[in-house]
């Protein structure tokens, strides 16, 4: 009888990158419900135009570099880059914006590097930054709740015709910036965009993402340590410097953690397995790392939020981090750091 | 040493050995002044001026120069010619001389220069140096003037704006611009751009390499092939 001589390990995991790609996809439901729940269509529109061109320019690249096209393409991977940067773009950024977002994202932040894994930076991110330098007006219209109707929305969205300005409403982060004059307790009181604890509709969001993020981590797809990092330095950072409730408070923690992108940028982006840090520890120092410069940026910066820079500069870190973090392997006293000669 | 063709210097400067392009020299000026056309052309032409006078002065210096001294003897003498080209640009183009600034003395600093200086100009005759200058220099401008008219044609939707500045007024009016409501492409402007345009030309010159090697090594291939079908017909005749 001949036995089959199969080496360890005999466990078999489900953890393909296809099965974590679509359970990231399918956390980030709550969050674009809510969305399209408080602004309108707008992100649906982006999702598609997003996805659509990351596939196309997936398949395009995968063509050129002659890789294996259906295997790729069935992977989600690019799919995902593209969900997390509709989510991320203004609701009704101009089509063009968002193709160039999701282009960008897909040839210089993932396939100029050598493709899936290879990415030092997270392409979403990166085609996100790509179009927030390029175009920092289009980039700035956040519509408020309920203002846009589906036909304004597609409207806006494929330039038909102009509309009034009237539905652009400053965020919370904005305002709270370009305050000098009022106390936060007058701001929440007069301005729409404040809301219970921090922006009228993207403490919702947040809120949802945060549902998203518990999901994905019980399904054990991401570890706690990089969401945990980055939200407890954010909270540590907002409270050392509140700065009151004066006109010249920076917001209260509670308003940093929810407003902005700081739930979707703790459960979605810096969860990344290829562009962050490897070791728990290290996805630890990681989360911290985002999550100060987030709040450093947000308080004495020049912009009013700062996910993507945030996550873009510590991607540069991440190989450092992994450097000092290792941790220490079966056999061996302690753990080793750095690389050995003729490694 | 056997002298190399006017030929192979030209080749060698244009596209094989191009400065910008492959030896990567001089990347300072490159990245930083090619946000438009005529920035990159104004910057261009100096540098191709300094680069053939100085392959020249070099050349016709290096039977005199002793090797211990030669390095700051070419610096001097590219110093010299830079300040040159700086006087006569305040003279005659004085606005572009203010919008490239620091960029004009930096061309004493410029790699390229001093590379073909030592490298080249300093172990050949007059003639093949100066040559070799204007061929590298041609090289480096070319890729220069491209890179900033890229740039500038993604980044303001312009391309060859303000070119008076350069030619005079005859010159105010070659502006292509593409249609008022094209949004302009920033990052293309700002120094990310630079790189990032750049680092596709590299690519676009390696490909097109790739390419006309195998291209050659298919004919390669396919010569002896035809010469052995020669035999065999003339047998069977």
């Amino acid at each position: 009888m001949a036995l089959p001589r199969i080496t360890s390990p005999h466990a078999k995991g489900s953890n393909r990158t296809q099965r974590l790609m679509t359970l990231v996809i399918l956390a980030t439901l709550p969050g674009l419900g809510v969305l399209t729940w408080l602004y309108g269509i707008g992100n649906l529109v982006n999702l598609l135009l997003a996805s659509a061109t990351a596939l196309l320019v997936e398949a395009l690249v995968l063509k050129i570099r002659q890789r294996p096209l259906v295997f790729f393409l069935n992977d989600r991977s690019a799919l995902l880059s593209a969900v997390l940067l509709a989510l991320a773009l203004p609701p009704y950024a101009p089509w063009w914006l968002t193709v160039i977002a999701s282009a960008s994202a897909l040839l210089l932040g993932k396939h100029l590097y050598g493709g899936l894994g290879q990415n030092p930076f997270n392409p979403a991110m990166l085609g996100y930054v790509v179009v927030l330098i390029s175009f920092p007006l289009e980039m700035t219209r956040w519509p408020g709740i309920a203002q846009v109707s589906p036909g304004e929305g597609l409207q806006l969205i494929f330039g038909l015709a102009p509309l009034a300005d009237g539905w652009v409403q400053a965020t919370v982060l904005d305002t709270l910036k370009l305050n000098h004059s009022l106390t936060l307790q007058e701001l929440y009181d007069s301005h729409a965009a404040f809301g219970l604890l921090g922006g009228a509709g993207s403490e919702w969001v947040n809120l949802a993402f945060l549902l998203g993020g518990l999901f994905l981590l019980y399904k054990k797809v991401i570890s706690w340590h990089a969401p945990l990092g980055m939200l407890l330095a954010l909270l540590v950072m907002s409270l050392l410097f509140w700065n009151g409730s004066g006109s010249a408070s920076h917001g209260s923690p509670l308003l940093h953690l929810l407003s902005g992108a700081t739930m979707l940028g703790a459960f979605f982006i810096i969860t990344d397995p290829v562009s962050g840090a490897t070791s728990p520890r290290g996805r630890l120092v990681f989360g911290m790392g985002v999550g100060i410069i987030l709040y450093v940026i947000r308080a004495w910066g020049g912009y009013p939020d700062a996910m993507a820079f945030a996550v873009l500069l510590m991607n540069l870190a991440a190989p450092t981090i992994d450097y000092y973090t290792r941790p220490r392997t079966y056999g061996h006293r302690q753990a080793e750091r750095g690389f050995k000669l003729g490694e | 040493m056997a002298k190399p063709s006017y030929r192979d210097i030209a080749s060698n400067g244009l596209w094989h050995n191009n400065p910008a392009l492959v030896q990567l020299l001089g990347l300072c000026p490159l990245l930083g002044v090619s946000n438009s056309a005529v920035n990159a052309l104004g910057l261009a032409l100096a540098t191709c001026v300094v680069l053939t006078c100085s392959n020249l002065a070099v050349s016709l210096a290096r039977g005199v120069v002793k090797s211990a001294v030669r390095l700051p003897v070419f610096v001097m003498i590219i110093a010299a010619l830079t300040t040159c080209i700086e006087l006569l640009m305040q003279a005659f183009t004085y606005e572009l001389y203010q919008i490239l600034g620091i960029f004009i003395p930096l061309i004493t600093t410029n790699c390229v220069i001093l590379g073909r200086a030592d490298g080249f100009a300093a172990k050949h005759d007059p003639a093949r140096a100066a040559f070799d200058g204007l061929m590298m220099s041609l090289g480096f401008g070319l890729v220069l003037v491209l890179l900033g008219a890229l740039r500038e044609l993604l980044g303001s939707g312009t391309l060859f704006a303000n070119m008076h500045l350069l030619f005079g007024p005859m010159a105010s009016d070659w502006t292509f611009s593409l249609p008022s409501n094209y949004p302009g492409f920033l990052l293309a402007i700002l120094p990310p751009g630079a790189f990032i345009v750049m680092g596709l030309l590299i690519a676009l010159k390696n490909r097109s390499d790739e390419i006309l090697s195998e291209r050659a090594k298919a004919r390669q291939v396919a010569a002896p092939a035809v010469s052995r079908r020669v035999r065999v017909t003339g047998v069977i005749e």
